[in-house]
């Protein structure tokens, strides 16, 4: 298709994104709440909606849903009901599911994503609520029967739903990449959208440019990776784009997304057709939010990557992409800080972290927990340096790895026991020296002819004879004063 | 064995060496055994109650006794008893047998209850004769050839022929009301929230409510006093402490009392009925009571209020029972929809089945305003009428039932004359208070009268006391 059709065309997504919340037991039993347990051991009689069995609210999910709420600044609800979404399918036991239709615990609210020049744009969320997760069922190869799993039945889920705010498939991911930095940073949800404890949906419309309503929206559904939702809404845009060029109507339906070949298809109509006949489920009593709880919740609340995000830029002074990269997960902000709390050269910190930690982590597919040299280490090695007995490159070259190794020793100790420190010792340097320049007459003579540019192939010379242990300042001096 | 008719009078016999708990509970299962025709249980507990007898007896002699030692129970089938049979006297739960005991049911035990059985009921509650069990119908002890009322019908006809000295019920919209008055015995609901509903299958949750069968005073004031309260199971109960009501009986004290024009004009209340209630209103009058006639404008909305309002949660309440994880699974299954069309349709009898599809009409896109979210409003404006009026009066006296139990099979075929029979109990329901029924009399033909005393929320003891002094 022309990119001037496409262009006339404005994409608007909505998103309403389910996080597993990371309780110890489910939203409305004592059954555990744990991913990969063998099938159907964590079903006890409410799970399984047996005759008798009455819900009864984990009141941790609420705080875990207030906590996502209050960092995407939305009001939070007083009164809660539950009520009931009411349909058939085998891995709901009870035939309904318990959510909140008419009452969320947050309304409103907005998640700051940034684009591409560093600019905030705040995306609008319509609501947070709870809800019970269903089971899983089994469709195995070869297999006629489905088997069906309730261990996930009952876990919970918090289901964040945004306005039709967005606008673009890279702002649609800058989105999803926001909200899972966000349930990790509040460690409500583990953001693993792989195996299923963060899933989103998106809705998905097109209209002319400049039009005042939205064209019809379409839902789409199975997109398992952050990737897969940015390929489905490019490739929803384009379909719809292009049903309307041909003069079709765009019908509001549900439709699946295909991994494989990156393209929607249409669900059978029978598995829409669902009046769900929500109603408030008369077997709970409301949850009442109190001052005194709200007021816990918000004083346990953790540091948020906005916040860290401006406070690395206008109280540490680094630069954007700094502040972007330490910020990408709670770990590595919390590491960054707690080095900050050792040592004030917080530009340096950053260079650490970012570089040698970074690739090394990398390389090792480790998190930053599982790092074997503590913060205050790293603002061991920051002193050496600031302190001109070691060079940033031999630091990260050569103390960085030996740390690994024994990591506990004194960075200093062991930089010493490698003899990784700089030399100190006048007299040592000037022999250095003055091996140098005996060695490259000519460019003494150069140099003293006015090319001043030689006085860093000096200094590497020096540096290279004495395994980069001469003290640069030290080195530097001598140069100068014997060059004339 | 003799007819007992309260625990204080088995306690004097068994002070007195006549009387043991085994050899009441063998009286208790002959006569059990005596009335099978009556199709009041659909399990019998033989060797457990006995077993639990000899232990209750032990205890007894050891003076480590529970409340409840010597009380022999029964119990509708709608309340979970760990390890017992659960069917709700439904197809559907074939072979299905509760993994936990309900909380009622677990304080009963706890104070050294023996349960005798599991009794006949409705079909999910779902009746008011009794007629809509898979199990068959029950009979009226009084009369076989009667109805006992319902949906407890096995549980009034439990106490009624002196095969059991107490039984649980639950009471929806007057299912342990109505048949206590069929029965003549002594039927009470509580205030709804008084009792953890937890461990009774649903039928409409926001209605059901647990209730007591006996013939004294004394001993439902006792039951209630173990079973009811706080509980952590259930979060819609209510945390209100709970009187001694067994201390509590007073029978002389004299009351406001109000009774419903209403309901004594209404077409179809049987002519013995209205006579026992001329004859109750003379007696309240001549024995000090103040007493006046008040209008009830709203009961005439209370029965369409009721039926849209517990249809919707049954629809809802009754969507587990699909065949995936227990119960009745069709051989005609082939596909999920045919397991589901196919499982309910043979599970469900037709009353269950016609409230399911009503309850999931009026709970419909397209019809819930007109319905749910008016018979939510009426609700409210029910039950501030009544409130209104019980807060100028103790109580409010009403027929239990426009009639005394109609013959099997005679309402069948005509199922909104059936539901009437429910008219003067659907209000204390659907406001949610306590509400009692008192034997009264009998009609010409032997069958018996109850009278209804309606109070205000949490008000047990005073109804207790006002039905010691009525059946006195």
């Amino acid at each position: 298709m022309d990119q001037e059709i496409i262009d006339k065309y404005q994409l608007v997504v909505g998103l309403e994104v389910h996080a597993q919340l990371l309780t110890q037991t489910k939203i409305f039993n004592s059954d555990e709440n744990e991913y990969g347990a063998l099938p159907n051991t964590n079903v006890g009689v409410i799970t399984l909606g047996h005759p008798g069995t009455m819900p009864l609210l984990n009141e941790n999910v609420m705080g875990q849903a207030v906590k996502m709420g209050l960092a995407c600044s939305c009001s939070i609800s007083e009164y809660n009901i539950f009520d009931r979404k009411n349909y058939f399918y085998p891995d709901l036991p009870k035939g309904y599911q318990i959510t909140q239709d008419r009452t969320p615990i947050c309304v409103g609210g907005r998640v700051v994503i940034y684009k591409k020049n560093g600019e905030e744009h705040a995306i609008q969320l319509n609501r947070i609520h709870v809800e019970e997760d269903a089971g899983k069922s089994i469709h195995l190869d070869g297999e006629a029967d489905t088997l069906v799993d309730f261990n996930r039945a009952g876990v919970p889920l918090i289901e964040i739903v945004s306005e039709p705010d967005i606008r673009s498939s890279e702002e649609a991911h800058a989105f999803l990449m926001e909200v899972r930095k966000l349930v990790r940073y509040l460690d409500v949800c583990d953001g693993n959208m792989e195996e299923g404890s963060m899933r989103c949906d998106a809705n998905i419309s097109v209209m002319l440019k400049g039009a005042k309503e939205y064209g019809k929206k379409v839902e789409v559904k199975n997109m398992n990776s952050l990737k897969n939702v940015q390929r489905a809404i490019d490739h929803e845009f384009l379909r719809q784009v292009e049903a309307l060029e041909n003069g079709e109507t765009i019908i509001s339906e549900t439709r699946t997304f295909n991994a494989q070949d990156g393209t929607t298809s249409g669900m059978r109509a029978k598995e829409e057709l669902n009046d769900y006949r929500y109603f408030p489920d008369p077997d709970l009593s409301p949850f009442i939010v109190t001052e005194d709880w709200l007021n816990t919740i918000k004083a346990n609340m953790p540091a948020l990557p906005r916040e860290l995000y401006n406070k690395y830029m206008t109280d540490y002074r680094l630069p954007a992409y700094d502040a972007q990269v330490l910020t990408e997960s709670k770990e590595m902000a919390f590491y960054f800080e707690a080095v900050c709390a050792h040592t004030k050269n917080f530009k340096a910190a950053s260079n650490i972290i970012m570089g040698p930690v970074k690739s090394y982590l990398n390389e090792h597919n480790l998190s930053i927990t599982n790092l074997s040299i503590q913060p205050e280490q790293i603002a061991e090695i920051i002193a050496l340096v600031d302190g001109n007995k070691l060079s940033f490159s031999v630091a990260s070259q050569k103390l960085f790895p030996a740390m690994l190794e024994k990591p506990n020793q004194k960075a200093e100790t062991l930089a010493e026991a490698l003899h990784l420190l700089h030399d100190g010792d006048v007299a040592s340097i000037e022999t250095a020296v003055d091996a140098v320049l005996a060695e490259f007459p000519d460019k003494v003579a150069q140099y003293q002819k006015g090319k001043k540019g030689l006085l860093g192939m000096f200094m590497g010379q020096v540096k290279k004879k004495t395994q980069g242990k001469a003290d640069p300042k030290i080195t530097n001096e001598l140069l100068i004063k014997k060059l004339g | 064995m003799k007819h007992y008719t309260s625990l204080a009078e088995i306690h004097r016999d068994m002070d007195a060496g006549k009387i043991n708990c085994v050899d009441l509970v063998k009286g208790y299962l002959n006569n059990i055994a005596q009335n099978k025709d009556l199709n009041a249980y659909v399990e019998v507990y033989e060797a457990e109650a006995l077993d639990k007898a000899v232990v209750v007896d032990e205890k007894i002699k050891n003076n480590t006794a529970g409340k409840l030692a010597g009380m022999v129970v029964g119990l509708k089938d709608v309340l979970c008893h760990d390890a017992h049979g659960l069917q709700c006297g439904s197809k559907i739960l074939n072979g299905f047998e509760s993994q936990f005991n309900g909380t009622a049911v677990e304080r009963l035990l706890a104070e050294d209850a023996i349960v005798i059985g599991r009794q006949n009921c409705d079909e999910f509650a779902m009746g008011s004769s009794n007629e809509n069990s898979s199990f068959g119908p029950v009979q009226n002890a009084a009369d076989p050839t009667r109805v006992p009322g319902g949906s407890s019908g096995g549980s009034a006809v439990g106490v009624q022929a002196n095969t059991c000295l107490v039984s649980l019920g639950t009471d929806t919209g007057g299912s342990v009301r109505q048949p206590a008055s069929f029965c003549g015995v002594l039927g009470l609901k509580p205030t709804y929230s008084r009792i953890s509903r937890h461990g009774l299958a649903a039928y409409a949750s926001s209605f059901d409510t647990i209730g007591i069968f006996s013939k004294s005073v004394e001993d439902n004031a006792l039951m209630l006093e173990v079973i009811a309260g706080a509980d952590v199971y259930d979060s819609t109960v209510s945390k209100k402490p709970v009187p001694t009501y067994t201390t509590q009986i007073d029978p002389h004290k004299k009351y406001k009392i109000a009774y419903i024009k209403e309901a004594l004009d209404s077409d179809g209340l049987q002519p013995e009925v209205k006579d026992t209630m001329t004859d109750l209103i003379e007696r309240l009058k001549n024995d000090g009571h103040e007493v006046e006639e008040v209008g009830f404008p709203m009961l005439r909305y209370a029965l369409e209020t009721y039926y849209i309002l517990t249809f919707a949660e049954a629809s809802s309440n009754l969507s587990r029972y699909d065949g995936v994880r227990f119960g009745h699974r069709s051989e005609k299954s082939v596909d999920l929809e045919s397991m589901y069309k196919a499982s309910r349709s043979e599970g469900f009898g037709k009353e269950v089945q016609k409230r399911i599809m009503l309850g999931t009409f009026v709970l419909s896109a397209s019809y819930y305003d007109a319905y749910y979210t008016r018979a939510q409003k009426v609700r409210r404006l029910i039950r501030d009428e009544l409130k209104a009026l019980l807060s100028n009066h103790d109580f409010l006296v009403l027929p239990t039932a426009p009639t005394t139990a109609f013959k099997i099979g005679a309402l069948t075929k005509n199922p909104l004359e059936m539901y009437l029979a429910d008219l003067f109990t659907v209000p204390a329901s659907v406001a949610g208070t306590p509400a009692i029924s008192v034997p009264y009399g009998k009609d010409k033909g032997g069958m018996p009268i109850g009278v209804q005393a309606i109070a205000n929320d949490f008000e047990e003891s005073k109804l207790l006391s006002f039905s010691k002094y009525l059946m006195n």
